[in-house]
């Protein structure tokens, strides 16, 4: 079962090897702005996107694929795990 | 002929002559018809001139593109004042920045917005119309309510404009690190819609897309030629826009029949917004701007939309659209070359001029100038660029653009590369310079040269060469959060590279061409 912190714990580790190839891992926190600080630019979001969508076997809509639900690991983590539904 | 009346009263005329007709839609269905735009821009216009605005002032719109912020336009125009609007994502410090620089008496703005805006411009803080929120109209009109519980503002009559008075101000990427404002009048605006009126002879009947953000000079086109006419503004917010799935579904179902953008998002939709899918048979006339359309990609969008007819529109925001060219039903096969920015606009004249001011000869290469109605006043408060940036030839004001060109066979002109340091990213202007005076300040930067390099994925790839001790490496993480401190997100560099020292021209300058050489 994913629970967001191994949600987030995925989402991190495909950022840091798509997008930020030499980066120390311990500068991307859960809480840093990826789409406002221009860290995934549009491109990048839609391969994000197309990622999760893929990994955790969900649909994310279009409305959702904004700086609103995706702009932090920690929002990418909580968006993906609602999707998944309640764990019984 | 709308030159020589007010850009306004294009609405007015509108509002009469198709009172139930739908003046503007948003992606999510709300609507507002003509009459009801008339009415709620002239509620904005009677609070602005009791909170004191006059003719010939400045009034700042951060708002979300919304009917809200359509009507917030119309009425500020309708004060007599000009509308100064900004990026609603860029960071409060910009915009505040730009506020204070053409010194506006009120500003319209999202409750979202207001404390930090507010934070920035004390203590001199001019008058805040603020809306809970943006959509349909409801916002704005609940913050005219509010206004009028404590004092109903009586209704006043639209202000008495003249031709030269400013419409507009629309700030672009300032090569010193302060984004410049470039002063726009009612006849540069109704002068380019009567061409464009005369080009593309819209219906009322039409559907247009408005793609760009009201900070960006497409917006002109998008805003006003359907009120011109009587059709219906179909507004894309900033998150749908960048969305080609999504885009390519509301073309459908809005049935679009004009669209107008920069071409990097119709690239993205030919990639990956599923057009296949989709019946866009409605669209009649597609316009693209703001940088080059590479020729696989417009040859891949012909393969979904045969039917329309396309145009490459060219010019800086100082111009408007000043030179354009109708795309060829067929494209060659064997055609690689970009197509031309072809002929001058008929409200304007060109001249091409060499490295001396002198008119060049023949079809050689030169600096394109542009002279006529539609050519700005000048820059806001910087009289000394905009002197730097006219020439007088012949008893006429030319604008130097800054641009290179040549003219081809057929007498079009061919775009050949900048004169400066300005690049386009998803048609948006950036300035280098803007983008390393904002790196300099960071502390561990000791220099800083920003270059700009063609990409086959992207367009554009903007990277940053910084000088760090000992070539230290810093954290992207932390350098890209640094810059949206100051920079909108599309200035920010896509990749950093750190030096201990950056290579040296023989004089001592930073040798870009070395940078660009590294990759």
């Amino acid at each position: 079962m994913h629970d967001e912190t191994s949600i987030a714990a995925e989402v991190k580790e495909f950022i840091l090897q798509e997008f930020l190839p030499e980066e120390d891992p311990s500068e991307l926190e859960s809480a840093t702005p990826l789409i406002t600080a221009g860290i995934l630019d549009s491109i990048a979001t839609l391969k994000l996107v197309a990622f999760v969508e893929k990994r955790f076997g969900i649909a994310v809509e279009a409305h959702e694929a904004s700086v609103e639900h995706l702009n932090t690991i920690a929002d990418i983590a909580r968006l993906v795990r609602a999707k998944l539904g309640n764990p019984a | 002929m709308i030159r020589g009346s007010p850009l306004h009263e294009v609405l007015t005329r509108s509002a009469a002559a198709r009172p139930g007709h739908p003046a503007v839609e948003e992606a999510d269905g709300s609507a507002i018809s003509y009459a009801d735009l008339a009415v709620l821009s002239d509620r904005v216009r009677d609070r602005l001139l009791v909170l004191g605005v006059c003719r010939g002032d400045r009034v700042g719109v951060w708002v979300r593109k919304s009917i809200d912020s359509v009507a917030a336009i119309f009425g500020v125009l309708k004060s007599g004042a000009a509308y100064v609007p900004v990026d609603p994502s860029a960071p409060a410090a910009r915009n505040a920045s730009i506020f204070a620089d053409c010194d506006v008496r009120v500003v319209l703005v999202e409750e979202r917005f207001e404390a930090a805006l507010r934070a920035e411009l004390e203590p001199v803080v001019p008058v805040m119309v603020v809306l809970r929120g943006s959509g349909g109209g409801c916002g704005l009109r609940t913050a005219l309510d509010a206004f009028d519980v404590a004092a109903i503002a009586p209704r006043g009559n639209t202000v008495r404009t003249s031709d030269d008075d400013l419409a507009y101000i629309l700030y672009t990427s300032g090569s010193t690190g302060k984004p410049k404002g470039v002063m726009l009048t009612h006849e540069n605006a109704t002068s380019f819609l009567d061409w464009c009126t005369e080009t593309f002879a819209p219906r009322s009947e039409d559907r247009f897309s408005a793609h760009a953000p009201f900070h960006f000079d497409l917006s002109i086109l998008d805003l006003f030629l359907p009120v011109v006419h009587g059709a219906t503004i179909v507004l894309i917010g900033e998150e749908l826009g960048r969305d080609p799935s999504s885009l390519a579904r509301l073309i459908a179902r809005s049935q679009l029949s004009i669209w107008y953008s920069a071409p990097s998002i119709l690239r993205l939709m030919v990639q990956s917004g599923a057009l296949a899918e989709h019946d866009h048979r409605r669209l009649r006339i597609v316009l693209f701007a703001g940088e080059v359309f590479p020729i696989v990609h417009l040859r891949a969008l012909k393969r979904f939309w045969p039917h329309p007819v396309y145009f490459n529109l060219y010019g800086p925001t100082e111009t408007n659209v000043c030179t354009f060219y109708r795309v060829p039903d067929a494209i060659p096969e064997e055609r690689l070359d970009p197509y031309p920015i072809g002929k001058v606009c008929s409200h304007l004249h060109d001249l091409v001029i060499d490295e001396l001011g002198q008119p060049v000869e023949g079809n050689g290469e030169g600096e394109l100038c542009i002279g006529g109605p539609g050519v700005m006043r000048g820059y806001w408060n910087d009289a000394a660029l905009t002197e730097a940036r006219f020439i007088t030839a012949g008893f006429a004001r030319w604008y130097r653009t800054g641009d290179l060109v040549a003219r081809d066979e057929c007498g079009d002109y061919v775009y050949r590369g900048r004169r400066d340091r300005m690049v386009k990213k998803r048609g948006y202007r950036v300035e280098l310079g803007e983008i390393e005076s904002c790196l300099s300040r960071h502390p561990e930067a000791r220099e800083v040269a920003v270059v700009a390099l063609p990409d086959d994925e992207v367009g554009l790839l903007v990277k940053a060469h910084i000088g760090t001790e000992a070539g230290k490496r810093l954290s992207v993480v932390r350098l890209k959060q640094f810059c949206a401190q100051s920079l909108p997100a599309y200035m920010i560099p896509d990749h950093f590279h750190f030096h201990a020292l950056l290579p040296k021209t023989s004089t001592g300058k930073t040798d870009y061409q070395a940078l660009a050489k590294l990759g």
